[in-house]
């Protein structure tokens, strides 16, 4: 193909490095490790525990987290495009109390769920204006937004717990085929934007953003609209989850999801996606929501204390932080 | 005249008068708000924020942040008080020694692994925030240090006054506060802070050590934490693992940005912060007194917190056009 | 310090050379800088004056050579080494702390001792202030950096240099941001520093001011130094002559296009600061050189026509049509193209593959409906790698494996396959070896006469004499010159790109 005759210069070694093997592509994918984890996470579980072996319990243990897990799947979109939300949870939890609410209030279901998510957009779109319109940092924009979705969260619901009719609760009891609704709704979200991130331009260009912003912006790709619409898709991620929980628990109190934000920044981070943005994939954060479900789920059975397992999800975080930075920096040459 | 005009220009002036503004908007609603029993009030919420608030600003002056000065404060406490708890024989004031020390070694893991993996802070905290709150349940098996075991004499330090009926632990965040301006407006390294903050690619040509500086900032964080720990156990008389500096870095860094210290680093004053406190312990006290529910602070702090993140924006866009009208006049 | 007999040199350099990355952009430069004079650098972009100031201020080491400061031999590994041995540095664009007030910048990392150290405010000011009198400035020093003009900052770096003695004092371009009244007082004082026996290294392409100011002048060319003069001994003739005096390589001149309507059409297009009144146009078939030294405007006009740092008065026509580009998409739909000057800072996207960096400016192309056709883009990627001759390993490779030559190649194919009818190159072969620049060259000339229209900046005078129909130069942010074909010397260009009196007091 290139036409080694007609060019008079020598070529340098630099000219062209040799390509990576196959295999060591594929080894060096953080994904790969996250795999590797799931299986020894299985192996570890199930000798604790032979309920492991038994997949309705996998299953039904995931729905605990399956609504972090897809807002974790849009959250691995944002950190891929170079930015960060860390105001999903309480968002959840805002848009869960207006919807119940809203309910209490009218008694209608469709005006309800209309309320719920279209808070969840709102508050994504708050988001979004002071990220990209005031061109304020994301990360410290949202830490404020956190402490602000949560109070208006508390000020709507108090301390009280808003009851929601029964037809409604029960999510995760819900069986199709045999599996819990809440993971199939994760299976086909994370099949949905798998596709959306790997085969669409739209995907491709959230991958350009995250890796040279200024290039992007050369190349006519619209950074600042790609950025505004996919922190309005954590929005609208995070009111579906918050509804979701609320069925899950029957009742929406203002600490719904409290802590979620640290679950979720660790489903991204433990699939291996870049903090400083560019790389990442939703198989990883997919693999990654199994894991903690595994971990968590393990953790609980031995019978360790709450506390026990928040403490191994903090050092959880730094490790995989610490790890993909390593991989990431390595494979960079 | 012009003296003048730049002291009514001061971030730190702006924020006084708000503190007037709503004391009297609040006075005139409810006159109980003017009393001293009060200002006894606003006082003693403030304390603990002040504290953790100091060692915050150096972290966000130096252009980090550390989110877990809540469990770290929680982590410290309850070291202390369990250490009361089991050996009541160690005298009460080496509780202090124990929980400064005990938030100092936080505060340098966090220091440590910020700069040692170039990690962004804010994640790297997220992470210990988690870290240590789980550490303070499994050290504790997640019970509470009841009020007995509190030494009487550290209690003591919230209710009795060395003078005017102002408890000791106001003269102790005070104290904090004026340490806290002579490192950091009178001590070499405490500028070099400042100028870390302000142009982070330019202090190493000015041969400041910047892994250095960041470590310092972190560990007197922590330490500043830790001291918030033991005065906890003082002001409550208990500590608990999962309400003690439960949002506790919501309210520090809300006082603490809207005191002036800017986001971006290089800026911030001990005085704007100590105004930012108050302003935060009078929006506090007022509140029940208005008929405002207590479950409205979080929200307050949020929306504290965001209009600071503006004020600070337009006063930074304000500094870009100046300059950018300087060089179209050339 | 013992001070040497009085003809030693202050800094005495032989056989320095310079290499980054195995180019060689400093060769052999042996130069003595006397006590008390005001020594003049001077020559093109790229020539190694700068490389050669920053080696005296420890910002690079030398690969090759020796200096020695008062006949002492030394090494200057670092800034603050520098600093201590008595040099000083002033960017263009000086280094400060702007939230720190002026006072403390002129003391942070001189002073040593305890860091618990107390900040001896007062002793601070009152010195700070002794300074700024005995500079003349007046400035109240307790103020923060932040809102000074960059005069009043170089007058800080200027202050720093002698509150900590400095016996050389190197200032890279410093009038360049400056008013003519502020250049005066930089004159004045730099002339009072020369007379109490200290060292000026003035870099400037002014060289009126150089005429005015300095005492001798050494002009590089390529990374060598040519020579060192009094002043008053050449004429400015000659010191161009000198500046360019390389002799042209065999560049292909460009084969004959059919030049047609015109495409790119720009008129009085402003940017306040930046650049003003800016009027010209390209037609289809022509290359239009743009001309001029670094910092000139060039790369703000072409950024201003492509909508990243849009204009704020002016009109821009494409084809005859007026337009109004706000952000880049606009202008590649209009059938723009712009290869930027750095590649990575605005162009490549380092991690990812060559393909995706090919294909990346035709969304709609690769991806009809949205979802990418997988087979179509890897042919059109394969066939620019094919046409441009690319090399590479794999499409599949991340392009910062690539040498620097075959990244710009990829470039240029991420904007070929635009179809663009108007293409703006900006230093399209900087840092790029001679081979592959060849053939950047042919590629333009065919690029022309396929019928489209290009605005190429460059640097190098050779490059717009062999490939443009015109050359356009720019001088501090204006035109001021279009020069045809046949009258296109490199004295031509040199003395309308070089600042002349008259414009920088227009200015």
């Amino acid at each position: 193909m290139t036409d080694q005759t007609s060019t008079p210069t020598a070529v340098s070694a630099l000219d062209a490095a040799p390509p990576r093997p196959r295999w060591q592509v594929i080894l060096i994918r953080p994904e790969t490790m996250t795999f590797v984890l799931l299986v020894l996470a299985f192996i570890v579980s199930s000798s604790i525990s032979p309920y492991f072996l038994d997949i309705n319990y996998i299953l039904s243990s995931f729905t605990l987290y399956a609504e972090f897990s897809i807002v974790a799947l849009v959250l691995t979109m944002v950190i891929i495009a170079g930015e960060i939300d860390l105001s999903p949870a309480a968002n959840m939890a805002l848009s869960a109390c207006l919807f119940a609410w809203t309910y209490q209030a009218t008694q209608s279901m469709p005006l309800a769920i209309l309320v719920g998510l279209g808070a969840g957009i709102a508050m994504g779109a708050f988001n979004a204006v002071l990220v990209i319109g005031m061109q304020l940092p994301s990360i410290i924009v949202t830490i404020g937004t956190l402490t602000l979705y949560r109070g208006l969260a508390q000020i709507i619901a108090g301390d009280q717990s808003i009851r929601l009719p029964d037809y409604f609760i029960g999510i995760n009891n819900d069986l199709w085929l045999g599996v819990p609704v809440p993971v199939i709704i994760f299976v086909v979200v994370t099949i949905a934007l798998a596709f959306f991130l790997g085969a669409t331009i739209w995907g491709r260009q959230i991958y350009q953003i995250g890796t040279n912003e200024v290039a992007a912006q050369h190349a006519g790709i619209r950074a600042r609209r790609i950025k505004f619409m996919l922190f309005l898709a954590m929005g609208f991620a995070s009111a579906v989850a918050g509804m979701m929980t609320a069925s899950r628990l029957g009742s929406v109190r203002y600490d719904l999801g409290l802590g979620g934000e640290l679950q979720m920044v660790l489903m991204a981070m433990l699939g291996g996606t870049y903090i400083f943005g560019g790389r990442g994939t939703i198989l990883g954060t997919f693999l990654a929501a199994w894991l903690l479900s595994v971990i968590s789920t393990g953790m609980l059975t031995a019978q360790w204390l709450p506390a026990t397992q928040l403490c191994v999800l903090g050092l959880l975080l730094i490790i995989s932080i610490v790890a993909t930075n390593l991989i990431y920096s390595r494979t960079q040459r | 005249m012009n003296a003048l005009r730049s002291i009514l220009l001061r971030r730190e002036t702006g924020i006084a008068v708000m503190i007037v503004l709503f004391v009297i908007a609040v006075g005139i609603a409810k006159p109980r708000f003017l009393s001293l029993e009060y200002l006894r009030i606003i006082l003693l919420l403030t304390p603990l924020i002040m504290i953790g608030a100091m060692g915050q600003m150096l972290v966000l002056v130096a252009r980090h942040v550390d989110l877990s000065i809540g469990s770290t404060q929680a982590f410290a406490a309850m070291v202390t008080a369990m250490m009361f708890k089991f050996h009541p024989e160690i005298p009460w004031y080496l509780g202090f020694l124990v929980s400064i020390g005990v938030g100092l070694g936080l505060g340098f893991v966090n220091g440590a692994l910020t700069t040692l993996f170039r990690l962004p802070s804010i994640i790297v905290t997220l992470g210990t925030l988690n870290l240590y709150r789980g550490l303070t349940f499994i050290i504790s098996d997640a019970r509470q240090v009841d009020r007995q075991y509190i030494p009487s004499a550290l209690k003591a330090m919230s209710t009795t006054s060395p003078i005017l009926g102002i408890p000791w632990i106001i003269f102790m965040a005070l104290g904090v506060a004026l340490l806290t301006y002579w490192f950091a407006s009178h001590t070499r390294v405490g500028r070099q802070v400042f100028a870390l903050g302000s142009n982070p690619a330019a202090a190493p040509l000015r041969g400041i050590r910047v892994n250095a500086i960041t470590l310092m900032v972190f560990s007197i964080s922590g330490a500043l934490a830790g001291l918030s720990g033991i005065m906890y156990a003082s002001r409550w008389g208990f500590v608990n693992p999962s309400n003690t500096g439960a949002g506790f870095e919501f309210q520090v860094i809300a006082a603490v940005v809207i005191g002036g210290v800017s986001i971006n680093g290089g800026v911030g004053s001990v005085l704007g912060v100590v105004l930012g406190v108050l302003l935060l312990g009078c929006v506090s006290a007022a509140l029940p007194l208005l008929g405002i529910p207590g479950t409205a602070q979080s929200a307050i702090y949020g929306a504290v917190i965001i209009v600071a993140l503006l004020i600070d924006r337009s006063v930074r866009q304000r500094g870009i056009a100046a300059l950018a009208a300087q060089r179209a006049r050339a | 310090m013992a001070e040497a007999a009085a003809d030693t040199p202050l800094i005495a350099a032989r056989g320095i050379s310079k290499s980054f990355a195995q180019i060689e952009v400093l060769r052999d430069v042996d130069l003595d800088l006397r006590r008390g004079e005001i020594h003049a650098l001077l020559g093109e972009n790229g020539a190694g004056k700068s490389t050669f100031a920053k080696i005296l201020a420890g910002v690079h080491r030398p690969t090759r050579g020796t200096l020695k400061l008062n006949g002492e031999p030394v090494e200057i590994p670092n800034p603050i080494v520098a600093q201590r041995l008595g040099i000083t540095l002033i960017h263009q664009e000086p280094i400060s702390f702007p939230d720190l007030s002026v006072a403390e910048n002129l003391v942070l990392g001189r002073t040593r001792g305890s860091p618990l150290g107390r900040v001896p405010w007062a002793q601070m000011t009152r010195e700070a202030r002794e300074l700024m009198d005995l500079l003349g400035v007046r400035m109240d020093v307790t103020k923060p950096m932040r809102g000074l003009s960059i005069a009043d900052q170089q007058m800080v770096e200027i202050a720093r240099a002698l509150a900590s003695d400095s016996r050389l004092i190197i200032m890279d371009e410093p009038t360049a941001p400056l008013t003519p009244k502020e250049v005066d007082t930089l004159f004045a004082i730099a002339r009072r520093l020369r007379d109490e026996g200290r060292t000026i290294v003035f870099i400037s392409h002014r060289l009126e001011e150089v005429r005015a100011l300095c005492d001798r002048v050494t002009v590089f060319r390529d990374g060598n130094k040519i020579a060192t003069e009094e002043i008053g001994k050449l004429t400015d003739a000659d010191i161009i002559r000198l500046m360019i005096g390389r002799p042209l390589r065999e560049y292909m001149h460009k084969s004959r296009a059919e030049i047609g309507e015109v495409a790119l059409k720009v008129e009085n297009l402003t940017l306040p600061g930046t650049f003003r009144d800016v009027s010209f146009e390209v037609k289809k078939g022509e290359i239009v050189g743009l001309g001029g030294l670094v910092g000139a405007g060039r790369t703000d006009v072409a950024r201003a026509i492509f909508g990243v740092a849009p204009a704020t008065s002016g009109t821009v026509s494409i084809n005859g049509r007026p337009v109004d580009i706000r952000e880049p998409s606009q202008a590649i739909a209009l059938g723009l193209a712009y290869v930027s000057e750095d590649r990575a800072v605005s162009g490549i996207f380092r991690t990812l593959s060559v393909e995706e960096n090919i294909t990346a400016a035709i969304p709609r192309k690769i991806a009809p409906g949205g979802i990418i056709r997988g087979a179509l883009e890897k042919a059109l990627a394969s066939e620019s790698v094919r046409k441009l001759r690319i090399r590479l390993a794999s499409l599949r490779q991340p392009i910062g494996e690539l040498s620097g030559g075959n990244q710009q190649k990829a470039i240029l194919a991420r904007w070929l396959l635009t179809d663009p009818s108007v293409l703006i190159l900006d230093e399209p072969t900087r840092g790029i070896d001679i081979g592959v620049k060849a053939e950047f060259y042919e590629m333009i000339g065919e690029l022309a006469a396929g019928g489209r229209a290009i605005l190429l900046i460059s640097s190098e005078l050779p490059e717009l004499l062999a490939l443009c129909d015109r050359v356009l130069v720019m001088s501090e942010g204006r035109l001021t010159a279009n020069i045809a074909r046949a009258d296109a010397t490199q004295e031509a260009i040199m003395s309308a790109a070089v600042p002349r009196s008259t414009q920088a007091v227009a200015a």
